[in-house]
């Protein structure tokens, strides 16, 4: 007992005395803490607050018009039980992001690959065909290609080649909404993850291909699994976060598309249950509990997929 | 030595071809959209359909400016909104993220730990999921129906931070060291040494940026439609319907050739800033 005492007074003195050193270093750096003062407050305000505050709320009912009251975890509880489209929405959700953030992924490193062999000229104009996508909002075009009458492009297409001989509702049937809207977001998930990885296969030393060689890597599969993605793993683990983050929030490219809510909600989405929740039904503490779930959902993928990826190349 | 190695010239014609049929396929909507924008109406409602227009004409442009000139809120007022929305924001993003990434990537101080931690963790959500608190903080603020609801929280965006903050930790701490022994202070320092050599992070910065704000459409925060960003007034105009297509299809087109240019401009730059970018487990 005693001992244990003395032990504490001393991890106490311990303690207060790295307290005073990092008060020191404080004072010594306080300049520095103003140069940081106006980004942080925004960032916590912006960023952090929201998390904080949508976990109380979570565990609330709350409509605005009455002060908010403690209901523990009935939201969570009614989410899995009693909603049944809260079930398809989920579904959707994962479905979407298992395609899209992935597909995305590993279109972005395919494409980033091939480029990467191109004389400089060409890589930097296949760059802006590639990235051009992500950075125009073209979904106004999107649906006059996918249009339901014979003046849509592809229905034009489709009719004026005698493939099909009556005019598809792409966006209407309920067997075309989800991939019609699958494949424009592929097509405009070449963002932030493309560029990372353009840029982090131009930095790859070439000397090493040289080595690898002469070590007996016969082709490019082997050259690009053993020497290139080893090499650019930290570019590997920064564009999985983005399209991470990008997969699972796909709710207003879908509006945009097919309108809300989708025919059948095929494709409702968590975003869409959330905002219907917020918007319509005024009941925030639920739609509250759908964004934890969601915030939840992204944060815990990108933690097991950074996991997984720190094994590329072994 | 060979400059390339384990190739076969039929793999590199495959590569090569493959690409440029995907090329064609990424940027086909978009020149449909150009297309489209210098059709006159009856090439519009055509079968069938073709890409390019056959007479080229822009009376969608000329239109698009009459009709807007006569709208109960004028088109020139959409285009200041997202104007301004945009270059505000942009700037006092990349003022607060060179602030704040200058002592994090520089100096060693108590707390620089937990706060790159947290902005490394706040790359993993973004903003669309946390839109109702969001909404809610804003609404306590004060700030919904001003275009701050808009400029603000782009001033503390986490993935501007991070890139930034990546992009400094790059510059050799000598040059640092050598400027604090000749007695400058660390405004100085970050004023005349850091600031000048992060030019391609500032680009960087500034395309993600304009990217993000150009496209928003601002429906929720922003109720009064005079304070209503271009995008906007693109859904209105299309949701009438297929009388103004045409001019549904100029707008388009004015709407992705202001990100796609500032692209083209400064993407070399960006290449540069993204090769930092990577994460250390």
């Amino acid at each position: 007992m005693a001992v244990s005492k003395e032990a504490k007074a001393k991890n106490k003195a311990f303690f207060s005395d790295w307290l005073k050193y990092q008060f020191k270093e404080m004072r010594k750096n306080g300049g520095l803490y103003l140069f940081m003062l106006p980004y942080l407050l925004i960032f916590v305000t912006f960023t952090v607050l929201p998390v904080i505050v949508a976990i109380y709320f979570s565990f609330t009912y709350f409509n605005v018009l009455e002060p908010p009251q403690w209901t523990g975890f009935e939201n969570y509880i009614r989410l899995f039980t009693a909603d049944d489209l809260f079930m398809t929405a989920f579904k959707n959700t994962m479905f979407f992001a298992v395609i899209i953030g992935p597909g995305g992924y590993l279109l972005s490193l395919f494409f980033a690959w091939l480029i990467n062999e191109l004389s400089r000229r060409a890589r930097v104009i296949m760059t802006i065909f590639y990235y051009a996508p992500s950075l125009a909002s073209a979904l106004p075009i999107w649906k006059i290609i996918f249009s339901s009458d014979q003046y849509g492009l592809l229905n034009g297409f489709l009719m004026n080649t005698g493939i099909t001989y009556t005019n598809i509702k792409w966006l209407e049937d309920v067997n075309y909404i989800v991939p019609c809207c699958l494949f424009v977001i592929l097509w405009g998930s070449l963002g932030t993850s493309f560029l990372t990885f353009i840029a982090g296969l131009q930095n790859v030393d070439r000397t090493l291909y040289e080595a690898g060689a002469i070590d007996g890597v016969k082709n490019r599969w082997q050259e690009l699994w053993y020497i290139t993605l080893p090499y650019m793993k930290p570019q590997l683990m920064f564009g999985a976060v983005m399209s991470i983050t990008g997969a699972f929030s796909v709710g207003g490219a879908i509006t945009n598309l097919v309108g809300y809510p989708s025919q059948d909600y095929v494709a409702h989405t968590l975003i869409h249950h959330m905002e219907d929740y917020a918007n319509q039904r005024m009941e925030l503490g639920y739609a509250c509990a759908i964004t934890v779930l969601l915030f939840l959902l992204q944060l815990v993928t990108n933690k097991i997929i950074k996991r997984l990826l720190s094994k590329v190349g072994e | 030595m060979a400059k390339k190695l384990s190739r076969s010239g039929a793999g590199n014609f495959l590569g090569i071809a493959f690409l440029c049929v995907i090329a064609v396929l990424m940027v086909l909507p978009m020149v449909y959209a150009v297309g489209n924008s210098f059709k006159p109406m009856d090439e519009l409602f055509k079968f069938p359909p073709t890409i390019l227009p056959r007479r080229w004409v822009t009376t969608n442009y000329t239109d698009l400016f009459v009709l807007m000139g006569n709208s109960w809120v004028p088109f020139s007022r959409y285009f200041f909104n997202t104007i301004f929305i945009t270059s505000v924001g942009t700037f006092g993003q990349i003022v607060c993220c060179s602030l704040c990434a200058y002592p994090l990537a520089m100096y060693n101080f108590p707390g620089r730990k937990m706060i790159s931690g947290m902005i490394v963790t706040a790359l993993m959500f973004n903003g669309t999921v946390l839109w109702l608190p969001l909404f809610m903080i804003k609404a306590g603020l004060g700030m919904i129906d001003t275009y701050w609801a808009i400029i603000i929280p782009t001033f503390g965006s986490s993935m501007g931070m991070y890139l930034m903050q990546q992009f400094m930790s790059q510059i050799p701490k000598s040059l640092v060291e050598a400027a604090r022994i000749d007695g400058a202070g660390s405004f100085k320092i970050f004023w005349t040494i850091v600031l000048p050599q992060v030019k391609s992070a500032w680009l960087t910065l500034m395309i993600f940026s304009v990217q993000g704000l150009w496209n928003t459409g601002a429906s929720v925060f922003i109720q009064s439609e005079s304070l209503k960003t271009l995008p906007y007034a693109l859904s209105q105009i299309v949701s009438t319907g297929i009388a103004r297509q045409g001019v549904a299809n100029a707008i388009s087109v004015i709407m992705m050739a202001v990100p796609i240019t500032t692209f083209i401009i400064s993407q070399s730059n960006i290449i540069e800033t993204m090769a930092t970018s990577g994460m250390k487990d």
